[in-house]
């Protein structure tokens, strides 16, 4: 038990130190995540799996959850149904092959299988490859480390929170905006939103990667 | 990249981010969010509010079959992709797919004075260019009908507001009037999408302006 001596110096009355370093924290100590603890975490379980084992359980958990959702994405943003489908399918497909470059301690399942969803609406309805900005050099090769990963994917849940608080014109905004229905000066990005702790959660990932890599 | 003090506003991202930019802004934002961390983490927090977005989709039907199709469009295991790797010339890997090459590979056109001038991309009056300015010279002058963001991508220039160097971006729009000028030095290379002609203030240039489509 990592408490027994705080427990013996408190029961024999003396002070009890106040660790400053980081909260004890399950996913850090044995380097795996409990997937049933956070529902980000389980999704970043399954495309782990995929990863490492080309596990088709994992896969089949997040068809089930995340397919009818892009579906729905591509046909909001203006695709018939047989395309959407189409489309929806190709854009599973890519999640399967590409799982091994998902890092976990930069974005979420979810915003990973948007910009997949993203990128091939735009091929298909607008018709040109998007550029993309250059790979980094620096990652993501091995595993990232889990209290990032925590990190990250608890201010994601903050924002995700934050975002069904909004009063539901706000909320219609950034959906039609990301549905693409406003064009780039109609977007306005004062919500309020706490994007602030995400860009500065993803700069720290951005540089201990740097930092380990050189 | 450090020392960028330029940096791209928070509209430009999110509309990038959510797919909303007319093809010759994507490039640029794409090359840009390649020089600069800064741009890269707060890409990132706006393609999580696009996870957001997809992860509060209500759920489409699917097709009966689509699991199966789609895991039929899988063959086998992931498939590794190789890395790309980072690019060693001045051009970031978005710029290099469009032009061919690094710098040596663009088809430059003259514009008279010793400037010269590359269009990568154009489509309804929203263009992309590389524009080339010799080191002391300048842009000739011009307003905006629409808005105008560049890119320094090698020396630097400096217009009425401020200094422009590698990795800065500058946003244009059409109240701003600007002559940049090319340090001394070193040659200046930028990467200009525009969203429609501008329009140059000097009578030879105005003349000349339909002939050579800046």
């Amino acid at each position: 038990m990592f408490n027994d001596h705080a427990e013996q110096v408190a029961a024999a009355g003396g002070f009890v130190p106040i660790s400053l370093g980081p909260r004890p924290c399950r996913a850090a100590h044995d380097g795996t995540v409990t997937p049933t603890e956070k529902t980000e975490l389980h999704w970043v379980a399954c495309v782990t799996a995929i990863a490492k084992d080309g596990d088709k359980a994992s896969f089949a958990r997040l068809f089930r959850h995340f397919a009818p959702r892009v579906k729905a994405f591509l046909i909001k943003s203006g695709a018939d149904e047989s395309l959407a489908e189409e489309c929806m399918q190709d854009v599973m497909a890519t999640i399967w092959q590409k799982a091994h470059l998902y890092d976990a301690s930069r974005a979420s399942v979810a915003t990973w299988i948007f910009t997949i969803a993203r990128n091939r609406k735009i091929d298909l309805l607008r018709r040109y490859a998007r550029p993309e900005p250059e790979a980094l050099p620096w990652g993501p090769e091995g595993e990232p480390d889990q209290a990032d990963v925590m990190a990250l994917q608890q201010d994601i849940e903050r924002l995700a929170a934050a975002i069904r608080q909004l009063p539901e014109k706000q909320r219609i905004l950034i959906e039609r905006a990301y549905f693409g229905e406003l064009t780039h000066s109609e977007i306005a990005a004062e919500t309020g939103l706490p994007l602030g702790t995400i860009k500065s959660r993803i700069r720290l990932a951005l540089e201990r990667l740097r930092h380990a890599m050189n | 990249m450090n020392g960028i003090k330029h940096h791209i506003s928070d509209d430009l991202l999110m509309g990038y981010a959510a797919g909303a930019l007319p093809q010759a802004f994507d490039l640029v934002v794409a090359t840009h969010v390649s020089l600069s961390d800064d741009a890269r983490a707060r890409l990132a927090g706006f393609e999580e509010l696009g996870g957001v977005v997809l992860s509060d989709m209500e759920e489409a039907d699917l097709a009966e079959d689509s699991l199966e199709r789609t895991l039929a469009r899988i063959a086998g295991t992931p498939v590794r992709e190789k890395r790309v790797e980072p690019s060693r010339g001045i051009f970031p890997e978005p710029l290099r797919k469009i032009v061919g090459g690094d710098e040596d590979a663009v088809k430059w056109r003259s514009l008279g004075t010793g400037a010269r001038q590359s269009l990568l991309h154009i489509e309804d009056g929203v263009s992309a260019r590389l524009l080339y300015i010799p080191a002391g010279q300048a842009m000739p002058e011009h307003g905006h009908r629409g808005m105008e963001l560049t890119l320094v991508l090698k020396g630097a220039y400096r217009d009425e507001t401020d200094r422009f160097a590698r990795g800065d971006v500058e946003f244009a729009d059409e109240d701003m009037d600007h002559t940049p000028i090319a340090e001394d030095g070193e040659d200046c290379i930028c990467l200009v999408a525009t969203d429609q002609r501008l329009r140059f203030k000097g009578l030879l240039p105005r003349i000349a302006q339909p002939f050579i489509g800046i």
